[in-house]
């Protein structure tokens, strides 16, 4: 991995830079305002950023998200690659499901379709390995792992099947 | 008319004529300084519309802009960064320095004006508008360059360079001795350490105690802070902006984040006052008399600030695209050319001072950002998530 230089830019706040691969510098100034941009200067001209963007505080969390998803994705591919017709899933669970507000445990979702909820993920906050006293509630993300069959009984079960 | 009303009627128009020449700024993308300006030139003896009952209030606002526009210059640098601006910049700050403090201290002397007015001349072209090239870097989408951390401490050496040349000035300005003024340089030089080595280390038990969660505390406790230790410093001729500097210095950490919010909006407002304030003690009626001077000045200055700034840029190792953008960036001149003006007031043979620095700052102001513009043409500036 490149080092991230840092570097104070007195009044303006800190810029955060790396030289990428091809030679061209890609960096952030974190404004104290709070403003983030990000920056690009191409390889032949490594002093003048030739293209900025200001991101919002959204904009920064979705921008890591899909760089980092390709790690995530590349990792899931692995997992299934080694264990033939494992699936993983992220189920989201509806108002209207009748588990809303109880718990795993109270849903059986292991008992009845062997699916395992690895984690649950509610706002930005994820619970990983929750257990089956775990409160489900309307708009939790479940993260599960088990058979394809079993993962859309599951889906069922949470959208009020 | 009863008085009360027409000072309303008078300050009305003139704070609405401002919001409308800030959004004519902010439409053509310049400063609004030079328009500030040309608005006080107007409004003063000899102008358009000259402006009676207001006076008064409008010399108070102008001396609290002037304590404004330093104390959050203040709190803009954190200690760290003033030591490491001396400490790096050094040999550029003062070839800075020596290139554009000499033009405007020469042109005084050529125009028979005698040293200590020269010596105010010198401050105008000497700093550069640590306001106008903030924006013009962001507007520019310069700050991810490599050389904008040189020009960012340039404006810190020169700033705390300011500090020291203030207290010399009003000294001097005084008809004080060389004992006094060097008296007064101490006390500042010290004044200014034990700023710097209280924020370092206390600043931020300051910041907390200072500031509250209730914007309205801290706001008073701040804003009469300021004053008080402005009036110290103005009593011991070390000037009320080099106490507001100061006091901006040491107060540093988290809390300070949040006075940027709470003081831009009366900073804006004052400084605009100080602006139109400047303009109104001008008579515009000087201004041909002293234009060519200031046209001569100006060519010269933005060519030292090309040189200089080049020179900087290149002992940090930035190539030469960014050599040339540092000199433009650093040409404008602006607020504190006007406050350094503005300090020679009463001075005896500084008569043409506020006309020529007002012309001078015109000129800086407005081609400086367009200097910068026009010399980087092709940028793709994209904002994310923001409309269009």
């Amino acid at each position: 991995m490149p080092r991230i230089e840092e570097t104070s830019l007195p009044g303006v706040g800190i810029r955060l830079d790396f030289t990428a691969e091809d030679g061209s510098r890609i960096g952030v100034v974190h404004h104290r305002t709070g403003r983030r941009e990000l920056f690009v200067c191409m390889a032949e001209d490594p002093d003048t950023a030739a293209v900025s963007f200001t991101l919002s505080d959204e904009d920064s969390h979705a921008l890591s998200e899909a760089l980092g998803g390709s790690t995530v994705i590349a990792n899931l591919m692995d997992l299934q690659q080694r264990v033939e017709g494992l699936a993983i899933d992220w189920l989201t669970v509806d108002a209207d499901t009748p588990y809303a507000g109880r718990t795993i445990g109270d849903a059986r979702i292991r008992t009845r379709t062997g699916v395992s909820v690895v984690a649950v993920i509610r706002g930005d906050e994820a619970h990983p390995a929750p257990g089956p006293d775990f409160h489900i509630e309307a708009s939790d993300t479940l993260v599960v792992v088990g058979t394809p069959e079993g993962i859309k009984t599951v889906d069922q079960i949470l959208t009020g099947g | 008319m009863e008085q009360g009303a027409q000072l309303l009627l008078e300050l009305g128009a003139v704070v609405l004529a401002l919001g409308i020449l800030a959004r004519l700024a902010s439409r053509l993308a310049i400063s609004p300084i030079p328009l500030y300006l040309l608005a006080g030139l107007a409004l003063g003896e000899g102008g358009l519309v000259p402006v009676v009952t207001g006076e008064e209030f409008i010399e108070v606002g102008a001396e609290l802009g002037v304590i404004f526009l330093l104390l959050m210059l203040g709190l803009e640098y954190s200690a760290r960064e003033l030591v490491a601006g001396i400490r790096s910049m050094a040999p550029s700050g003062v070839v800075d320095f020596a290139l554009n403090f000499t033009p405007g201290f020469v042109a005084g002397l050529v125009l028979g004006w005698g040293i200590v007015p020269a010596l105010y001349l010198g401050g105008v072209t000497y700093i550069s508008s640590t306001g106008v090239i903030a924006k013009l870097l962001n507007d520019l989408g310069w700050s991810g360059n490599r050389e904008t951390p040189v020009i960012l401490s340039i404006l810190v050496f020169e700033d705390l360079v300011m500090a020291v040349l203030l207290p010399i000035l009003a000294v001097l300005a005084l008809g004080g001795s060389t004992a006094g003024a060097l008296l007064a340089v101490g006390i500042a030089i010290g004044a200014m350490s034990a700023a710097i080595g209280f924020a370092y280390r206390q600043g931020d038990r300051l910041g907390e105690l200072v500031f509250h969660r209730s914007d309205e505390v801290s706001l008073l406790t701040v804003f009469g802070l300021t004053l008080v230790i402005a009036g110290l410093a103005e009593g011991a001729n070390v000037s009320a902006a080099v106490g507001a500097f100061l006091v901006g210095i040491s107060l540093s950490g988290e809390a300070v984040a949040r006075a940027d919010a709470l003081l831009a909006p009366l900073r804006d407002l004052f400084a605009a006052v100080f602006f139109v304030f400047f303009g109104l003690s001008t008579d515009p009626g000087e201004i041909p008399e002293v234009l060519l001077v200031a046209v001569i000045l100006g060519i010269v200055t933005a060519t030292t600030k090309l040189l200089g700034g080049g020179w900087a840029a290149r002992r940090h190792g930035v190539g030469q695209a960014g050599q040339r953008r540092t000199g433009l960036a650093l040409m404008a001149r602006g607020e504190f050319s006007i406050i350094i003006a503005g300090l020679a007031a009463g001075v005896a043979g500084a008569e043409d001072l506020p006309a020529l620095a007002a012309t001078y700052v015109l000129l800086m102001a407005v081609t400086g950002p367009l200097a910068a513009k026009f010399a980087e043409p092709r940028r793709r500036d994209v904002t994310v998530g923001h409309g269009l």
